[in-house]
């Protein structure tokens, strides 16, 4: 079972969180007093292909949610081909994931630089730095740290005397999940609704913002630039192991003892080292055993006690089935209902689905609808397993990685909590089920509270249930 | 409700202008419209379409995607407990029902003062400091049902009007762009290499064989 962290857990280097210690970090005066734009010094020192080749060297992986290289991405775009666009994905909002935020409250002018430094490397034209629109706080600091930056010429015309001229336009969201999944992030810049576009064509390299080549870069990836730029890329790839260089931010979240947000050596340290290491999440509270973990925030499979040993390493993790995503560790211990958390997931997603593609937005509906009448105790016996039809109907296989029947990984997101707690938890769901005993029609005031025969059959009271549907 | 005032009209246009297409405008236009009423009613949108120059409707259909954007009026105060996962098993539900004891009120309604408006909300980014909640999306961290009240108290005498704007007031400050230190927007059809990849090419590849 879960035991402590027995080797020695020490702290790592800090990267992105190094100026997390001051009060006033979010000011030039501290930034600039704490190596603060020394990167873009170096990287105007050298030619724009050298700075990409700086971050080719330090393996930089998108800490957004899909893991790519950062190096590579920003080669995708189609040579010769001008304007190009970097947007910046600030729109943090998978479920369990608080780790950009903090980098834009407590650090902004280290994202300014680091969009600078890649708008430098790619010859991004112009920049937009897109925030969720609930991050009052957020705004309000990039706001006046661009300001401060504008004033000392950091930022705009003629960069620090050079050639080098680019604008930072902060943009706000306003309230919706789905805009971090990149195309739609794009629509919503071009003043849209936040719908994903179709992957091919619209590659955002390839074909963008106003169908020009864009990167889309997610806000702690570009948060490590300076320090890349500054102590070079080799000393990057130093730390870390395999394919997962660097440090990285992990929000630790639940039933542990100290919830926080920490910065670690990536690919080095285990769950069991941030789960239950005294100066991480310090183990689980009250003496309680550990049920499940997610390892990568809501659209991540869930992980078990088995799986406490393995490194927080993207090989690793998606090797063992599951992905580390943004960076999102949610602890569930012996308390936890696990119908109500599956519930409460797929609310999320039934809510956030944008109803684009049919199989996500009818099928995360269902899912919410079979989970809730299994909470309230008016589930049917064949409940469990329609669950699992519905998950298959929206992620064929329910495998993972996830295939999908949807433009966008949405739907399957919704899948792999809600199969990783009926796989591993099924009796849970099925002591809910209330034993299969018809209950009085007269209860089913709101309808889906019959509770029906154990062999298929018509129902009492008459309501056609989803399977009899389909069926007929 | 009204159309935007001569004053933010000039803020909108200037907020247009840094933009390569007007229409990118829109969801930062649409917070200044929720900032001056409160909320966004039918006459703002037709204004902010004339502004951007796209139908009312268009406006209509990004206005109507977006959860922040309030088409009928809400509270002063706009109080949102997160119930997702991490809260959840923090008693971020329980949390949420004392709000609606407390308030009188279910959550997705408005007191009848028009005071407070409460919602139940996704994840708000701040999953270690569970239960979490905001007011006009300032933060509010582990909060207990007694904080929860005291907050009440102090939003309904004016004790925390210094750090909570009323509702629609996203960021108290903007960004300015002065003409210039301004590198100016860059229109999709400016084609041509940036000057500074042009000035400073890769050296040629070395012929192979």
């Amino acid at each position: 079972m879960s035991e402590p962290s027995e080797r020695t857990v020490t702290d790592p280097p800090k990267i992105i969180t190094s100026r997390f210690g001051y009060d006033d970090a979010h000011t030039l005066l501290r930034y600039e007093g704490t190596n603060g734009y020394d990167g873009l010094k170096a990287a105007l020192a050298k030619r724009p292909d050298e700075v990409v080749e700086e971050v080719k060297t330090a393996s930089l992986l998108g800490r957004g949610g899909a893991g790519f290289p950062a190096g590579v991405k920003w080669g995708f775009c189609p040579p010769g081909v001008w304007p190009r666009y970097l947007v910046v994905n600030g729109d943090e909002s998978e479920p369990g994931t608080y780790k950009d935020r903090l980098l834009m409250e407590r650090d902004p002018h280290q994202l300014i630089e680091g969009v600078l430094i890649a708008c430098y490397a790619i010859g991004c034209g112009q920049a937009f730095l897109y925030v969720r629109g609930e991050m009052a706080l957020a705004q309000e600091r990039l706001a006046a740290a661009l300001n401060e930056a504008y004033t000392r010429g950091y930022v705009g015309k003629k960069i620090m005397g050079t050639d080098f001229s680019v604008d930072i336009v902060l943009h706000w969201g306003a309230g919706a999940y789905i805009v971090g999944e990149e195309t739609a992030l794009i629509e919503s810049l071009e003043g849209n609704r936040g719908m994903p576009r179709l992957k091919p064509p619209f590659f955002p390299a390839a074909k963008g913002l106003y169908l020009q080549p864009t990167v889309v870069n997610n806000v702690e990836t570009l948060a490590n630039l300076p320090w890349i730029l500054r102590e070079g890329g080799a000393s990057f790839a130093a730390l870390g192991a395999e394919a997962s260089k660097g440090t990285r931010m992990f929000a630790v979240s639940g039933h542990v003892k100290n919830p926080g947000v920490y910065e670690v050596e990536f690919g080095v340290t285990t769950f069991r080292d941030i789960i239950f290491a005294p100066i991480y999440g310090g183990g689980i509270r009250g003496g309680n055993e550990l049920k499940a973990f997610i390892p990568g925030g809501a659209s991540a499979p869930w992980f078990y006690d088995e799986h406490l040993d393995l490194p927080l390493e993207k090989g690793a993790v998606d090797k063992a089935g599951s992905m580390l995503g943004s960076g999102a560790i949610v602890v569930m211990d012996d308390t936890t209902d696990m119908v109500k958390a599956a519930l409460r997931i797929v609310r999320f997603f039934a809510r956030e689905s944008c109803g684009k593609c049919t199989p996500c937005r009818e099928g995360t509906g269902w899912l919410e609808k079979i989970l809730e009448r299994i909470d309230t105790g008016h589930g049917r016996r064949s409940d469990v397993d329609l669950l699992l039809d519905v998950c298959d109907n929206i992620s064929p296989g329910i495998a993972w990685p996830p295939k999908q029947t949807t433009i966008c990984p949405l739907g399957p997101s919704a899948v792999s909590p809600i199969a990783s707690a009926v796989t591993r938890f099924r009796d849970e769901f099925e002591a809910r089920l209330g034993g299969g005993e018809p209950v009085p029609v007269t209860v089913a005031i709101s309808g889906g509270a019959y509770i029906g025969p154990a062999e298929p059959g018509p129902s009492a009271n008459g309501n056609r249930q989803p399977e009899e549907v389909a069926a007929s | 409700m009204a159309r935007l005032t001569a004053e933010n009209e000039a803020l909108a246009l200037e907020i247009i202008a840094r933009y390569p297409l007007p229409k990118s405008a829109l969801i930062p236009l649409l917070h200044l419209a929720q900032e001056q009423d409160g909320w966004v009613s039918d006459d703002a949108m037709e204004h902010l379409a004339e502004l951007v120059g796209v139908t009312p409707a268009e406006v209509l259909g990004t206005c109507s995607f977006y959860e922040m954007f309030k088409r009928h009026p809400v509270g002063t105060y706009l109080v949102g407990v997160c119930t997702n996962i991490s809260c959840l098993i923090l008693g971020g539900e329980e949390l949420l029902a004392h709000a609606e004891d407390t308030l009188g009120i279910r959550a997705g309604s408005t007191t009848p003062d028009g005071t407070f408006t409460l919602e139940d909300v996704e994840c708000i980014a701040a999953c270690t400091e569970a239960p979490c909640l905001q007011v006009n999306y300032r933060y509010f961290h582990r909060v207990t049902h007694d904080e929860l009240d005291t907050l009440v108290d102090d939003l309904r005498a004016g004790h925390r009007d210094d750090e909570i704007p009323p509702h629609g007031t996203l960021s108290r400050i903007r960004q300015r762009i002065p003409a210039g230190v301004a590198a100016g927007a860059v229109h999709p059809g400016d084609g041509g290499e940036p000057v500074w990849v042009a000035s400073r090419p890769p050296p040629p590849k070395p012929n192979k064989g």
